[in-house]
């Protein structure tokens, strides 16, 4: 109930300085304020586009994020298992690592469909993050478990299942919840450069170029409580599953 | 018989055993014994074959069953005690060496057990595993006089040879095991 109140106060805190921002401003074409962007967000919500397009959107990044999950645990557990995978691999994992997120749209436009791209970049953005995560998960798990189960016969699956998948689990999550993040992120400013049809990124492009501020606010604010929510279910479902493992 | 000869062993730098013969036999409980650093625990993980020796040779260990139980207790933190125990034989067997050690909450976590609990779980798990040769490394930390001894007697028959290190001559006689002098052997 506390924490409750406290959140509440700190929204209102900031919402505050926004309104007063924008007010201070006084001009809605450069900076709207929360009433408006909040006024912009209600009339977008009543029509069927805005959920067509947040769907399609969330589709996009969705197969990627997950793509880019299941492809950095196999990864990982590749290079760890081999050494000259790692060897091999590794320059690639330290080339989109430190690639701008904006060469590699640009690059992929030339490649794939348009629709694609966000699927591509968000996909491109999270593997590095879940496989270095994981990896270095991997290189952690305890010396001593593996020597018991070693002595106690345990066969590789059981390894798998008792040892190394609790071990990894909190890196993995942790991992899981920034990539996530960062998928959105990029998902979206894929959409902006690539302009596919129905998506959110193609929707901030317009708002932009025809100057509705508020528009643009409002979209930029269903991808924060999107983002948040997402984040949340992540972290509730991680959560439900560790309860009724206990 | 499981012969060692003229066995040296230890870590870089740090030399434990030296010169080490020694003989086993087939059946019955030995317990080997000396100060800290003189090479208990190294013997018991050659044994084991966890750890090699740097020179000397062993036999008669080859195709045999060995259980063992380490200086820790490396249960898996996210197991229960059944849990624990059973991954290494079957439900039966982990019910049955679980009582022995009179672990009644068997659905509780490491974290939420003793240091004695943890101990005989540990040991409920080395004796469900079964085997030829039962390898205790200081089977009796954490564990109070009386336990020691209702636990010593469940020990005693779980293995055709038994090969345990102890601190003190009175957890040897519990056992009823041979003692080996581990110090006096490399001097």
């Amino acid at each position: 109930m506390k924490k409750g109140l406290h959140c509440l106060l700190i929204g209102a805190f900031w919402l505050a300085v926004w309104w007063g921002t924008s007010a201070a401003v006084g001009l809605k074409l450069l900076l709207p304020g929360p009433d408006d962007t909040i006024r912009a967000l209600f009339r977008l919500v009543k029509t069927g586009a805005f959920w067509l397009t947040t769907g399609k959107t969330l589709l996009r990044v969705a197969t990627g994020y997950l793509l880019g999950v299941l492809c950095g645990v196999l990864l990982a557990a590749g290079c760890f298992k081999i050494a000259w995978l790692d060897a091999l691999l590794s320059p690639i994992r330290t080339v989109i690592k430190a690639t701008p997120v904006s060469s590699f749209i640009i690059l992929v436009l030339l490649w794939i469909a348009k629709t694609q791209v966000p699927v591509f970049i968000s996909f491109l953005m999270v593997l590095p993050i879940v496989w270095t995560g994981m990896q270095e998960a991997l290189r952690a798990v305890d010396q001593d478990l593996l020597e018991m189960a070693r002595m106690y016969r345990f066969s590789p699956a059981k390894k798998i299942q008792y040892l190394y998948i609790p071990s990894t689990k909190p890196a993995l999550m942790a991992a899981c919840v920034t990539g996530l993040g960062f998928a959105w992120k990029s998902g979206i400013a894929a959409e902006v450069i690539a302009r596919p049809e129905g998506a959110i990124g193609t929707q901030l492009y317009n708002a932009q170029i025809y100057l509705e501020r508020a528009d643009l606010f409002a979209w930029t604010l269903t991808v924060i409580l999107l983002s948040m929510g997402l984040e949340m279910l992540l972290k509730a479902a991680a959560r439900r599953r560790e309860g009724e493992k206990a | 018989m499981i012969v060692l000869s003229h066995m040296n062993a230890g870590y870089p730098g740090k030399p434990v055993l030296r010169k080490l013969s020694l003989t086993f036999p087939d059946t019955g409980v030995v317990a080997l014994m000396a100060p800290s650093g003189y090479g208990k625990t190294t013997l018991l993980r050659i044994l084991a074959g966890l750890l090699p020796a740097d020179s000397g040779t062993i036999s008669g260990i080859e195709g045999k069953k060995i259980a063992f139980l380490f200086q820790e207790d490396r249960l898996l933190p996210w197991l229960t005690a059944e849990k624990n125990v059973e991954i290494v034989s079957d439900s039966a067997m982990a019910k049955r060496w679980l009582k022995a050690m009179e672990i009644e909450d068997v659905g509780q976590y490491p974290y939420e057990m003793s240091g004695g609990m943890r101990r005989r779980v540990a040991l409920a798990r080395a004796l469900a595993f079964g085997g030829d040769i039962l390898l205790l490394d200081e089977p009796f930390k954490g564990l109070d006089e009386a336990l020691k001894e209702r636990v010593a007697s469940k020990i005693r028959q779980a293995a055709p040879l038994i090969i345990l290190s102890v601190h003190d001559r009175e957890e040897a006689e519990l056992m009823g095991a041979d003692v080996v002098q581990l110090d006096q052997m490399q001097k």
